[in-house]
């Protein structure tokens, strides 16, 4: 390959003279003393969620399945959104009557930048630090769609709630080892912390986020 | 600084910049808030984890993991973003690195770039080398934007415009920008960075950017960011180039578990930063449709070559470092003359560019150990800072010839080893300074002495030689067969001098 490639590796390797040729990297020792998962009941791990959430400035309702559809429209109608912006693979059952659902199909960027908001599911929701995951699966859409709109309005089902960071990396292990997809972690609002380190609520993505958690009926 | 300023010409020494931002009084105002606000910040979120030495402990290791065996794991990476559909690119060194994004932008056509904050690309100064090509680099994370603005240099690895208040953003905006009305709000201001920057995320085709981490076994890489800037330009164009330094590689995808927890606490102060995106190779029909990415070498093999240097290589730039630092929070970023400021700016610049070029930086610390503290990855910043001072003088006497064989400090240096090593000479090197401290030794103190040897004292006390040594005291104590008592308890003084330096010795053993 290139010169540079060789030159580099030959660099990298005299620099580590001083590791025994026949050291594997497994024979560096990793110590994995940290919590694998959180030592909390359901009950709490969702409160939690709910609350870390919440301290980033993000609104959180908690509803049963049943009532999905009505607060999504309540929502929606609070903000004024007239077109919102979803995914092609939407469940039809989340979208309420008389709101004009925008589908993603091939939308152009200048199309999703006029939506009002946009509304999707999730991959996961982690208590520990408020994060909600997208992966681009069931009812999220390509990353564009999350983005553009000054208005997330995000579906979390209560079973897609883990309790610590380690517990949503080996969730994603199939979406990312496997299936390649791109994944993107979201905790509250876009935000900037630059001017006197003040923490600033919405810079270039969406400026406001709503979840709703979604508990079994 | 200006910049034109070639990283590798370091002009003034830390000390000579400390003094000027010292002198800045609003400077270091804007400084003493933000790194104690900060400071608050990452306590309360790192007391919060039960498991936090735990977890530095495994970020320590998997670096280590990694350095060790890096060869192996760049070689992983190549392959495995190559399977992804992306495209890999060496580099030895800035100007390697930028003709390679050079040639990108342009086989593109483009003449604008939108670019996510970095502190490699700031490293190899892309931003000037592009424009030599008549490609514009557009900053867009906004205090990156606020000092593109100003034409000024970053004070912070993460809060460039740290230095900056509110006040002086609005000013900066209204003439750059061309507004009229606008307030000092922070919330408006980030509004004024909305409006500006969205055409060109919409617009621009060729996107920049750094990279955190980058998984070996999946290729998979990852930006961490807060204000949606960087998801802007890591979604939108056609072309995605991303620049990282070799030493960001990590082993698995697993191992986000622990970075994940340890970078944003440690930075930002924050339990998670507002956005992280995780890419591999090329998604089709989701985002860039072409992804490059860049190994860039630039001195990062050297600093590998260095037993003790080598962990040094494990920073993640969280800038945890820079904000509990007293040195810093002082002086501010601009006084260490290069990217990357503070604790780890001075351990890790004086090794890319060789101690002949950055060597006032390993001074710029009183080895108080913070650093090492808060260090998510556990780098021994003293450790290394000690290591690098010695190689400052080791190059002075050898490089310089007999103009550094007579220097004053490597002559005192020699005549001190000479007085160690032998216990006569010693004795006897005590009692001359009993008598040489004299006019300038109070209650056991040396507040001043004469030039040359007022570099020390105008900083800092030295202790005076004490009337009775310990050997004296020994050697009394065996020729009387037993300990007198006005010796044992250490006062055999009416002023008390010894007492105190005895006082004093204890506590520095």
């Amino acid at each position: 390959m290139s010169a540079a490639r060789d030159e580099i590796l030959q660099r990298v390797r005299l620099a580590l003279r001083d590791v025994p040729q026949r050291e594997q990297p497994t024979d560096v020792a990793v110590e994995r003393g940290y919590r694998p998962t959180a030592d909390a009941s359901r009950e709490h791990v969702i409160e939690l969620f709910v609350e870390r959430v919440r301290e980033y400035k993000a609104t959180v309702r908690i509803v049963t399945a049943h009532a999905l559809p009505t607060t999504i429209a309540e929502s929606c109608a609070a903000r004024g959104v007239r077109r919102l912006l979803v995914p092609v693979d939407i469940p039809r059952e989340w979208l309420p009557a008389g709101i004009e659902a925008l589908r993603d199909t091939e939308l152009t960027y200048a199309q999703i930048d006029g939506c009002d908001g946009v509304l999707t599911g999730c991959a996961l929701g982690i208590a520990q630090t408020g994060t909600i995951v997208l992966d681009g699966g069931q009812a999220q859409g390509r990353r564009v769609l999350t983005l553009l709109p000054d208005y997330h309005l995000c579906v979390v089902r209560t079973e897609q709630i883990v309790g610590l960071v380690p517990e949503a990396v080996a969730r994603l292990v199939p979406a990312v080892c496997e299936q390649q997809r791109a994944i993107t972690f979201i905790s509250g609002p876009s935000a900037t912390s630059d001017i006197e380190l003040n923490r600033v609520e919405g810079v270039h993505g969406p400026r406001t986020l709503e979840v709703i958690v979604v508990t079994p009926d | 600084m200006s910049r034109s300023n070639s990283k590798f010409h370091i002009p003034l020494t830390f000390q000579e910049s400390a003094r000027a931002a010292l002198e800045n009084t609003q400077l270091r105002r804007n400084l003493g808030k933000a790194t104690q606000t900060i400071r608050a910040k990452r306590a309360s979120v790192v007391d919060e984890l039960p498991d936090w030495q735990e977890l530095r402990e495994a970020g320590r290791a998997i670096k280590e993991r990694t350095l060790r065996h890096l060869d192996e794991y760049l070689l992983q990476l190549e392959a495995a973003v190559q399977r992804a559909g992306g495209q890999v690119h060496w580099a030895r060194d800035a100007i390697e690195a930028n003709r390679i994004v050079a040639g990108i932008v342009l086989e593109h056509g483009a003449s604008e770039v939108i670019k996510v904050k970095s502190l490699t690309t700031d490293e190899i100064r892309m931003n000037e080398a592009l424009g030599q090509h008549g490609v514009t680099a557009i900053e867009t994370d906004l205090a990156e934007l606020i000092i593109q603005l100003a034409h000024e240099e970053s004070s912070h690895i993460l809060v460039p415009a740290i230095h900056k208040n509110r006040a002086e953003i609005r000013t900066l905006f209204m003439h750059t920008l061309g507004i009229s009305e606008l307030s000092d709000e922070p919330a408006e201001l980030a509004a004024v960075a909305r409006r500006y920057l969205r055409t060109k995320f919409l617009s621009v085709p060729v996107a920049t950017s750094g990279v955190n981490f980058a998984v070996a076994a999946t290729g998979t890489i990852a930006v961490v960011e807060s204000e949606g800037n960087g998801r802007m330009c890591l979604t939108l164009p056609e072309v995605l180039i991303s620049i990282m330094g070799i030493e960001k590689v990590i082993p698995g995808w697993q191992d986000f578990e622990v970075f994940l927890q340890l970078l944003p606490r440690s930075s930002t102060g924050e339990r998670m930063n507002p956005y992280t995106s995780f890419w591999t190779g090329v998604h089709p029909g989701d985002g860039p449709q072409a992804f490059h990415l860049v190994l860039l070498d630039n001195g990062r093999s050297r600093v590998l070559a260095d037993h003790i240097g080598r962990q040094t290589l494990n920073c993640i730039r969280c800038s945890a470092c820079l904000n509990v630092c007293p040195v810093y929070e002082r002086t501010g970023g601009h006084a260490y003359n290069s990217v990357y400021p503070g604790p780890i700016g001075a351990i890790l610049t004086p090794q890319l560019l060789g101690v002949e070029r950055a060597g006032s930086l390993p001074y710029a610390s009183s080895l108080c150990g913070a650093c090492y503290d808060v260090c998510p990855v556990k780098i021994n910043i003293p450790e290394v800072l000690v290591h690098l001072r010695a190689q400052v003088v080791r190059h002075k006497q050898t490089s310089e010839g007999i103009k550094g064989k007579l220097d004053p400090e490597a002559i005192g240096m020699r005549l001190l080893a000479r007085v160690f090593r032998s216990p006569e000479r010693y004795e006897q090197a005590q009692k001359l300074a009993r008598l040489g401290q004299i006019p300038f030794a109070r209650r056991g103190i040396i507040e001043r002495l004469p030039p040359p040897l007022n570099v020390w004292t105008t900083m800092r006390d030295l202790q005076a030689v004490p009337r009775q040594t310990f050997r004296d005291w020994w050697r009394k104590r065996r020729v009387f067969g037993s300990v007198p008592k006005a010796d044992a308890d250490g006062v055999g003084d009416a002023d008390g001098v010894d007492a105190e330096a005895a006082a004093a010795g204890r506590r520095n053993v």
